[in-house]
């Protein structure tokens, strides 16, 4: 037997014999016969576990990327360390293999860790409340995005960023055609990398939500109070999209900046890049939106003595229950991503979280700063944290070439945005040491000016 | 024991009406209070918004279900019971007294007419519980 | 003996630190304004063992698929096998970024092939995207799907989709996010949706069909390829919700039912760990006239090499920041290479035994309200047990004390009371054995101590909660105490 099944063939006779059929066959009997005939399936074998480990390990020893020393990318995944204890958490099966909390008897470990989930994600983003977690960053977008709708009914025009993550406004956009009600808009971004607020003055009562990124994807900082403000006016609710929020412990957070709803992805904290997924998306919003908000939310109670307890509630705005006019179609959340982001805040703490912010926005100028000196200056110029952008010297190696040869020099960013034809896209983490950046510098500067810093 | 008061109008959505001078209080009956069980929240609307008949006016909320709220006359909303936004299982206690929702002024006394009496629902309901 | 445990947030004492790093060489200062407001007040300030201590805890307040025989009907809670969990952290997956160049992800595109042409040859279809990151996101991208088509040839009647009144809810929420007016369509006395139901409400506005096939009772759509062709006729699509495939590896496959868009649930399919509720994954496969629809990146050959391409015009767009939830996919990827074709199918069968014994074993005893013959999952209910006051759901609590999960309960809703048992194939015939008789013991408790099974459950950690008070007076975070927080403002 290859697989998992237990089964003997006494067992299996035995349990024929008590159901009354004659054999396995027969239990499906009522598939049409055109169907089982044509069903066969054409794959392999099946592997013993050596094998298999073989197989996999082969398939992840081509990934040359995973094993490349500098690697400079973000963009939307960032590289930290993780902590041993989290994945060490993660592994005990009585969390990785339970489901959604039907029975909260039975299921308060993952019910406590979600309730404290969301007040990490509401204290993070600086909001009231925030749900269970949402698939990554870009959908959670998409949903706050419908979720203002749900609040402003009758409202069309969506105002996105045009320096929102582009993966979060395709999504966005994918989300909301179906519905055929909302009209996206751009809002441009300025010379500085910050998005230019100026179609804001004159926003409109059909104005439905204004979209920033927070870090924007050049990792600038927009103005959210600003934008905030002018949404205000025009009744219009804000919402920030934040894809590496670790800046939100150094930076004012997206509610104190006037946001009403604020997403974030949380793969940052706890979890590795693994190719873009999964990640996991954190929600806020205002306490008075309470109940247009998507997705699952546990809340406290009591039991019959009287004790704590944690339970999923106001479930009457989901699926199983309003079906068609459910606040979204999400069943589940993304629970062991967040609890993963939950193991992690809690062990980096207030302390802890505060110093890797720094660390972070310390490495990144200082990189910046090298880089500048050497001749590579940065070309937008806003406030950033952890990220930024330069343009690309002439002359040099193609992106391909030198990531080939070892050093992935961040992205360039004219494969989403045409008109910066020459940036680069540079993340710095705690986890480049200074001879990851030498490497950088050695691969961007043009000669010359390198040498004259070296000098100088 | 259900609860039908004699001097009440009802609807097969298991509303009722009381009229007080030329305004109309509507609220949910017991059975639908008993039907729906513990209720956790009720979404009413805004002072000032013109009802039709038959037209959704609100939510009811219990914990295992969903229930629209239907206008048993057309009129305007001229209060709503603001006490059920924080102590909704009002509804559940008391629901033809401080259990109730909406006060409106009806546009068209004669539908008023068309609802059913005491007799008539407590008749509806036995046929309903049948099934 | 399970121990008491505070929220992390009540634990620890100011100015403890859990894990550090060396300061920073300097110190960048935003101006006031972009400043971070609060000095994160009310986050943890605890100790390493603390926080491993704490979390430990809590997991032992979990039933889990590990710990004891989940029957969740419609979740398929098999055993997840551990190997998978060495694989995903294999640093050539883990440590991948997704904007590498392709030339340095050639064995993660590999694999994604690999698990590209499986669902293939599973589905009997033609084109396959693994991007959705659950399977309400796979039903989400199958109807926009929907939509494109029609669109595409300029068919603006199409304005309802159909679904069968046994339907999961989110068929009806993610049909209604895509634009769609629902049509229940009532199933019939044997449980079933029939050609003759559909035939009587198809016509030109019906964009789709969603079906679940098995469906949520655990039977197989009998009528399911003259229901596809009436669809067809009237130029509509069929989806089929693919949650329940478990059923029909090697038996069925959704292409030839005449199925146009069929989504997977590998958390449940193919065995990747259920996390508490995600991550999952939930890729959907499409006919090839649907292919053009497909999100971006589509996975394309070129030459030797595997790569990513926006190039697809008539792309419906994107569902996710990146290509999906890659971990899951490496584990479903692990699992169909370790069972194979022979391992997969033998999967499917042990299933609809172990489902098929368990029914024959309550039959009798409790409640069986459609006698049509099940496949992987049974359906009772519990109007054979409300005479003496007792419930499905103190069925459900009752059974916690007995060291089980509970199944699905009250749903499907085509069934009163419903109880919803799906045991998968990897369970032992003890283990069902002890499940049964702990069901027939509760059939017999309800009717000798009712009380006893209306208060379960009673070993527990904690009794019965109060859901209506979590709703009435929502408490749904933990918040600083007051004094601190008046600091700093």
């Amino acid at each position: 037997m290859s697989g998992y099944s237990p089964h003997t063939p006494a067992d299996v006779e035995a349990m024929l014999g008590t159901i009354g059929a004659a054999s396995i066959d027969d239990l499906f009997a009522r598939v049409p016969a055109s169907l089982r005939a044509r069903a066969a399936l054409s794959l392999g074998p099946g592997l013993s576990e050596p094998e298999l480990r073989q197989q996999l390990e082969a398939l992840a020893a081509r990934n040359t990327g995973a094993l490349t020393p500098a690697v400079f990318l973000g963009a939307g995944a960032y590289a930290h360390w993780i902590p041993a204890v989290v994945d060490q958490i993660l592994l005990r099966s009585e969390f990785a293999t339970a489901y959604t909390p039907y029975q909260p008897e039975v299921s308060q470990g993952t019910l406590q860790a979600m309730f404290e989930f969301q007040t990490f994600s509401a204290l993070l983003l600086g909001l009231d409340v925030a749900n269970a977690s949402m698939y990554d960053g870009a959908s959670a977008t998409a949903e706050a995005v419908l979720m203002a709708r749900r609040v402003l009914p009758g409202r069309r025009t969506v105002w996105l960023s045009r320096a929102l993550h582009p993966h979060y406004r395709a999504t966005v956009a994918t989300y909301v055609s179906g519905l055929g009600d909302l009209e996206l808009r751009e809002l441009p971004f300025a010379a500085d990398g910050r998005t230019d607020l100026a179609s804001l003055q004159t926003l409109g009562g059909d104005a439905l939500c204004v979209v920033l990124g927070y870090p924007n994807v050049f990792g600038v900082l927009d103005d959210v109070a600003g934008a905030a403000r002018l949404a205000r006016a025009a009744g219009a609710l804000t919402i920030t999209a934040t894809a590496e929020p670790l800046a939100l412990a150094w930076a004012r957070s997206p509610g104190a900046s006037g946001a009403d709803i604020a997403v974030a992805e949380g793969q940052s904290f706890g979890l590795p890049v693994s190719y873009g997924g999964p990640g996991v998306g954190l929600f806020a919003a205002r306490e008075t939106h309470i109940r247009s908000m998507p997705g699952r939310i546990v809340g406290e109670t009591v039991d019959t003595q009287g004790r704590r307890g944690y339970v999923l509630t106001l479930a009457t705005r989901e699926q199983h229950i309003r079906r068609e006019r459910a606040t979204s179609n999400i069943c589940t959340n993304q629970g062991l991503c967040a609890l993963a982001v939950t193991v992690y805040l809690s062990l980096l703490g207030r302390h802890g979280l505060r110093r890797l912010a720094e660390v972070n926005a310390a490495a990144a100028h200082d990189a910046a700063a090298r880089l500048a000196a050497a001749g590579v200056s940065r070309l937008l110029a806003g406030p950033f944290f952890n990220e930024f952008v330069v343009r690309a010297p002439e002359g040099v190696a193609s992106w391909e070439a030198l990531a080939a040869d070892g050093v992935v020099v961040g992205f360039p960013l004219r494969r989403w945005y045409p008109e910066l034809d020459e940036a680069l896209l540079i993340c710095v983490t705690e986890r480049h040491g200074a001879e990851d950046v030498d490497r950088l510098v050695d691969a961007l500067a043009p000669a010359k000016a390198r040498t004259r810093a070296v000098r100088g | 024991m259900m609860e039908f008061p004699e001097d009440l109008r009802y609807t097969k959505a298991h509303e009722w009406l009381r009229r007080k001078g030329t305004e109309a209080v509507i609220g949910i009956t017991d059975f639908a209070q008993d039907a729906l069980g513990d209720v956790v929240f009720v979404e009413l609307p805004a002072v000032g918004t013109q009802l039709t008949q038959g037209q959704t006016f609100g939510v009811v909320e219990s914990n295992k279900t969903v229930s629209d709220l239907f206008a048993p006359v057309s009129g305007r909303v001229l209060a709503v019971n603001q006490v059920l936004r924080d102590e909704p299982e009002r509804v559940n206690e008391d629901p033809y007294g401080a259990g109730w929702m909406i006060r409106v002024a009806p546009s068209r006394s004669e539908e008023i007419e068309t609802l059913l009496d005491a007799a008539a629902y407590r008749a509806f309901v036995a046929s309903e519980q049948k099934t | 003996m399970l121990l008491d445990e505070p929220l992390i947030f009540e634990r620890g004492s100011p100015g403890r630190m859990g894990w550090m790093l060396p300061a920073a060489p300097a110190s960048i200062e935003l101006p006031r304004e972009l400043r971070r407001e609060d000095d994160l007040v009310g986050m943890p300030e605890v100790s390493e063992l603390e926080v491993v201590r704490h979390f430990v805890r809590l997991s032992q307040w979990n039933y889990s698929a590990a710990t004891t025989l989940y029957p969740l009907g419609s979740c398929t809670m098999k055993y997840n096998p551990v190997v998978h969990e060495a694989l995903v952290r294999l640093p050539g997956f883990s440590a991948l970024h997704p904007l590498v160049p392709d030339e340095l992800a050639q064995g993660a595109l590999d694999l994604l092939a690999q698990l590209e042409e499986a669902l293939r040859a599973v589905s009997g279809l033609d084109a396959v995207c693994l991007q959705p990151a659950a399977g309400a996101h796979g039903e989400l991208l199958g109807m926009l799907l929907v939509r494109a088509y029609h669109r595409d040839r300029s068919d603006a009647r199409r304005r309802r989709v159909l679904i069968p009144s046994s339907a999961h809810g989110t068929n009806a929420a993610t049909s209604t996010l895509a634009g769609y007016e629902v049509r229940e369509v009532p199933v019939d006395q044997r449980g079933l949706l029939s050609a003759r139901a559909v035939a009587a409400v198809m016509d030109d506005s019906v964009a789709a069909l969603m079906v679940t096939n098995p469906n949520t009772l655990g039977l197989f759509e009998e009528e399911i390829e003259a229901v596809a062709a009436l669809v067809h006729e009237r130029g509509g699509l069929v989806y089929m919700d693919g949650a329940n495939q478990n059923a029909i590896l090697g038996v069925a496959r959704a292409g030839d039912m005449g199925v146009d868009i069929v989504h997977f649930n590998l958390h449940k399919t193919f065995s990747t760990p259920h996390g508490g509720g995600g991550p999952g994954a939930g890729p959907v496969a499409v006919r090839a006239a649907l292919g053009a629809y497909l999100p971006i990146p589509r996975l394309v050959r070129r030459g030797a090499q595997l790569a990513w391409s926006e190039d697809a015009p008539k792309s419906i767009g994107r569902l996710h920041a990146f290509d999906g939830n890659f971990g899951v996919l490496v584990r479903a990827v692990a699992y169909i290479l370790r069972l194979g074709g022979p391992g997969l199918t033998e999967a499917t069968r042990h299933a609809v035994l172990n489902a098929n014994y368990v029914r024959a074993r309550l039959r009798g005893t409790y409640h069986l309200p459609y006698e049509t013959p099940s496949l992987h999952e049974c359906v009772f209910s519990d109007r054979d047990l409300q005479e003496h006051g007792v419930h499905t759901v103190d069925v459900a609590k009752r059974l916690l004390d007995y060291g089980f999960y509970a199944p699905t309960i009250y749903f499907p809703l085509v069934v009163k009371g419903a109880l919803m048992i799906e045991p998968t194939e990897t369970e032992t015939k003890e283990t069902l054995d002890a499940f049964v008789d702990a069901l027939l013991r509760i059939a017999e408790e309800a009717r000798t101590q009712p009380t006893l099974v209306r208060e379960a459950p009673h070993r527990t950690r904690l009794a019965r909660l109060d859901e209506t008070r979590a709703a009435r007076r929502p408490v749904l975070r933990w918040r600083p105490p007051p004094r601190e927080t008046a600091e700093i403002s």
